[in-house]
């Protein structure tokens, strides 16, 4: 094999942080090579400056061993180097064709020339076998295919060297498997893959080599059936990590949150929950799986006060909160983790210590008439601080400087502190790395021993199943599942995820005792 | 390496505003170069008109006292406005809330005989009244009909002008009994003392001050002032943490408009005694641009109404001596916001020509 690229003691400083400490990789010609670290680990950076996007303080890349200087990604993809960025970079109201000619185009005259552009997209998806409709708007097809469509924008350009940021972290499970088909016949047409993650998982399924990253320098490269899952955490985080939730039988006690008969419109006024039931036992995980986009938003939107619902009602103990405002809810005892962090659960122009007082602000201590004591403020701030392992230089530094793991547990302390008798967490650990993961999981089952309820809403199938108590599936605004732990199987799961009905007999009881079995299936399947 | 080390700590100083105190005063003199190009262009002389400007401005007592006298209003104004967009919201009315607060506090001053220390503060309160439900109406537009206050908050500035003007039309219910289209003399027990012999200021500038205190102290000290920057920075976060954005936007317009209102009552209170219907010469527009410049804050609003009034009063000498029209401050204005705003895209450049400068220097 022959070298691709090799970057050399590559140094990157941001003020307070040395994200790239004298980095050396090699990556081979050919291969699918993982790129394995924790949020701040410095795998972004170092890929940036891979791309043109970055300019190192220090250090040097050679391709194909000829030092080279990427003064912008333009420079970069002249190299053939090309990156699919987490955040698709597509024009919503344009074609997959017109997005993967922009900046590119084919000129007829001064128009495009729509069919010779055509012909290239049908002709390079056909060659790498990346299934696309080359004349949908890309506001219309699913992820997974502007996904796609961002990998052809790549080829397109001559890409030869293909750096993904973490590109499973917006796919469903269907999804991803296309996602590795693709890496494969990438990989078959010669191509060689930098696949960023911080799921072992993916590493071990897909890459041929792994190097991780920790605190900023490489820990190591190695091939990856050299090594297994729990060597690669080891690596990752510099300890043994629990990979699988350990959590202790516990009996739920009496029901904290009913949800009843309750139907929701979305924000466009289209229906996104029908009639759903369901209920939350005292010390029970309670875990919500789907898609996205099948009703979990508004159902926690609903419950939590920030939308109305059109009929139905919610009970806290015996209390109708139904018509109550998201303040009284949550000081009736509901908590909630947002899923969104940075549109919902933060302010990012904050400090963290305004971010701290969220929904604190009139209640004592930090209430002192009109005012606000700005001292207890600071204290509680730097108390959750220590006690959640928030990772800040300072109360005083604004939400927006935090990685998205702190800024995730500045939230999670936020709403443990509000001591919630019901916590509704909202995708909780949405983009965070494994030990802040393995943190958030172990204060979900703390609070499981202490006997609140907790509803879980999350895309991951994993964490429903290793965390839960009851798994309910929600498909287009219904409840189609209702499961109790050990009971279910991520295959089951993801077909009525899918929206398929499951009728094998004996294994499962489809219907929630709510819902009116046979729709589902009949007009979606 | 190191040169990139700044304590994060020191960003918790910066605001959701455009510029930064030194973009700001780098804006300033980039605008003065750039207008002496103007009106080098049109063969005047720069150097003489600013240094009109200036003597206009500072040269005497007189001319100080109507400096500091046009700063008075711009602080209000600038502070009307810093509120405002606090809270998200970019308040565009304030000249129409000038309007009706010097309109009602003149009725006050006239209409009503009371003592002075129930009078004054009265009509001083009865501008901020009137300005503060002035500014609701658009509040409430926005809040719950989600109409944009920008388009609201002008549109009923036309409002306020022409009710302004029937006010003291003939036949209106406020006109004085004369020739002129003005309401009648306010009593002196509802006037603000001059506090400076040989100059028109009066203790309005005090009262604008203590505003800015009081103004700073809401905004970052109480619970209200915290929940209102906390909709304007993000109004779902606000919602998720149980705090109410449309009662928010309704009160952080009434507070806007309550702070032009007092602008006007105090013009109206301390300089002319009476209302009419130009009063104001435009400290509502202009506080626009305080605010922005004053980086929302109101310590930076201080700083920039005086800047404006420095320019305002000098602009007056500068044309009677230098025969330059006063127009050419407008332009000197709009070329200050235009550099403050714009060199975060120039400062690049900057920073290179001057590297490139030491290098040049150095053997």
């Amino acid at each position: 094999m022959t070298t691709a690229i090799e970057m050399r003691n590559i140094v990157r400083q941001f003020p307070g942080v040395l994200a790239n400490d004298h980095i050396s990789l090699t990556i081979e010609e050919g291969e699918i090579h993982g790129l394995l670290g924790e949020n701040g680990a410095g795998k972004t950076t170092l890929m940036n400056i891979l791309s043109g996007l970055a300019v190192p303080d220090a250090g040097e890349i050679l391709l194909n061993g000829i030092p080279v200087h990427f003064g912008s990604c333009l420079d970069a993809i002249e190299y053939g180097i090309g990156m699919v960025h987490q955040h698709f970079m597509l024009v919503p109201v344009f074609t997959v064709t017109e997005n993967i000619a922009l900046g590119n185009e084919p000129k007829k005259g001064i128009r495009l020339n729509t069919a010779l552009a055509r012909a290239r997209v049908t002709e390079l998806s056909a060659r790498y076998g990346l299934k696309v409709d080359p004349d949908a708007l890309i506001r219309d097809i699913p992820v997974g295919m502007q996904q796609r469509v961002e990998i052809l924008k790549a080829l397109s350009r001559g890409a030869r060297i293909m750096i993904l940021d973490e590109p499973t972290a917006v796919l469903t499970p269907q999804e991803v498997e296309e996602l590795y088909a693709i890496m494969r016949s990438l990989r078959e047409a010669g191509q060689t893959i930098i696949f960023i993650t911080h799921k072992l998982q993916e590493i071990m399924e897909i890459t041929d080599r792994v190097t991780v990253l920790r605190d900023g320098r490489v820990v190591d490269t190695v091939g990856t059936s050299d090594i297994d899952e729990a060597g690669l955490a080891r690596m990752m985080v510099g300890r043994d990590v629990v990979l699988r939730v350990e959590k202790e039988q516990h009996e739920a006690g009496e029901v904290k949150l009913r949800v009843k008969h309750v139907s929701a419109s979305d924000s466009r006024g289209l229906p996104a929950l029908k009639d759903v039931s369901l209920e939350v036992r005292a010390g029970e995980i309670v875990g919500i799986a789907g898609v996205a986009g099948n009703g979990q938003n508004e159902l926690v939107e609903v419950i939590t006060g920030l939308r109305s619902q059109e009929s139905g009602e919610i009970f806290l103990d015996s209390l109708n909160i139904s018509e109550m405002t998201p303040r009284e809810r949550m000081y009736a005892g509901l908590g909630h983790i947002p899923q969104d962090r940075q549109r919902r659960g933060l302010v990012m122009d904050f400090s963290l210590i305004d971010n701290f007082l969220m929904g604190f602000e009139d209640s004592p201590p930090f209430a002192k008439g009109p005012m606000l004591d700005y001292a207890a403020a600071e204290q509680f701030s730097r108390e959750s601080i220590q006690m959640f392992d928030v990772r800040t230089p300072s109360p005083h530094v604004l939400g927006r400087t935090l990685s998205g793991g702190n800024q995730q547990k500045v939230i999670v302390a936020r709403e443990f502190q509000r001591d919630p008798a019901v916590l509704i967490a909202a995708q909780p650990t949405r983009g965070l790395d494994v030990s802040a993961i393995e943190f958030v999981h172990k204060k979900l089952i703390e609070l499981r021993a202490q006997d609140k309820a907790i509803l879980l809403i999350s895309m991951e199938l994993t964490e429903i199943l290793d965390l839960s108590d009851r798994i309910l599936v929600i498909y287009e605004g219904e409840i189609v599942g209702s499961f109790e732990a050990g009971q279910a199987t991520p295959e089951m799961l993801g077909l009525l995820m899918a929206g398929s009905q499951v009728n094998q007999t004996g294994e499962q009881e489809i219907a929630s005792p709510h819902q009116n079995g046979e729709e589902g299936g009949a007009d979606h399947g | 390496m190191a040169k990139n080390k700044q304590p994060l700590e020191e960003r918790k100083l910066s605001l959701l505003s455009l510029v930064s105190p030194t973009q700001f005063i780098l804006g300033i003199i980039l605008a003065f170069i750039a207008g002496a190009l103007f009106l080098w262009a049109f063969q005047e002389d720069a150097i003489g008109a600013y240094a009109a400007l200036l003597k206009g401005a500072f040269s005497s007592n007189r001319y100080i006292g109507e400096t500091l006298l046009s700063t008075t209003p711009l602080i209000f104004g600038g502070l009307a406005v810093a509120l405002g967009f606090r809270c998200g919201l970019f308040n565009m009315g304030v000249e129409g809330q000038i309007v009706f607060g010097g309109m009602m506090a003149a009725y006050i001053g006239y209409a009503w005989d009371l003592p002075k220390v129930i009078h004054l503060p009265l009509a001083l309160l009865g501008g901020a009244l009137v300005g503060g439900l002035w500014g609701a109406i658009p509040g409430y537009l926005k809040a719950y009909h989600k109409i944009h206050e920008v388009i609201t908050t002008i549109m009923l500035n036309y409002i306020a002008f022409a009710i302004a003007d029937y006010m003291i039309a003939v036949g209106g219910p406020m006109k004085a009994d004369s020739e002129l289209p003005v309401s009648p003399d306010i009593l002196a027990s509802a006037r603000l003392e001059r506090i400076w012999p040989g100059t028109r200021l009066s203790a309005g500038i005090f009262i604008a001050l203590l505003m800015a205190v009081l103004v700073w102290f809401f905004m970052f000290k109480t619970r209200l002032g915290y929940k209102m920057r906390a909709v304007g920075f993000n109004a779902d976060a606000a919602e998720y943490a149980g705090i109410n954005p449309q009662k928010m936007t309704v009160l952080a317009m009434v507070l806007s408009g309550a702070l032009g209102g007092m602008a006007g009552a105090v013009e109206v209170l301390g300089v002319h005694y009476k209302f009419y219907a130009a009063f104001s010469p435009g400290y509502g527009w202009d506080a626009i641009a305080v605010a922005l410049l004053g980086l929302l804050h109101p310590v930076g609003v201080v700083a920039s109404a005086f800047l404006f009034g420095v320019l305002r009063s000098g602009s007056i000498t500068m044309q009677a001596i230098a025969g330059i029209s006063k127009e050419v401050v407008s332009i000197l204005t709009a070329l200050i916001i235009f550099f403050s705003a714009t060199n975060k895209t120039l400062q690049p450049l900057l920073e290179r020509a001057i590297k490139n400068l030491g290098r040049g220097d150095s053997p």
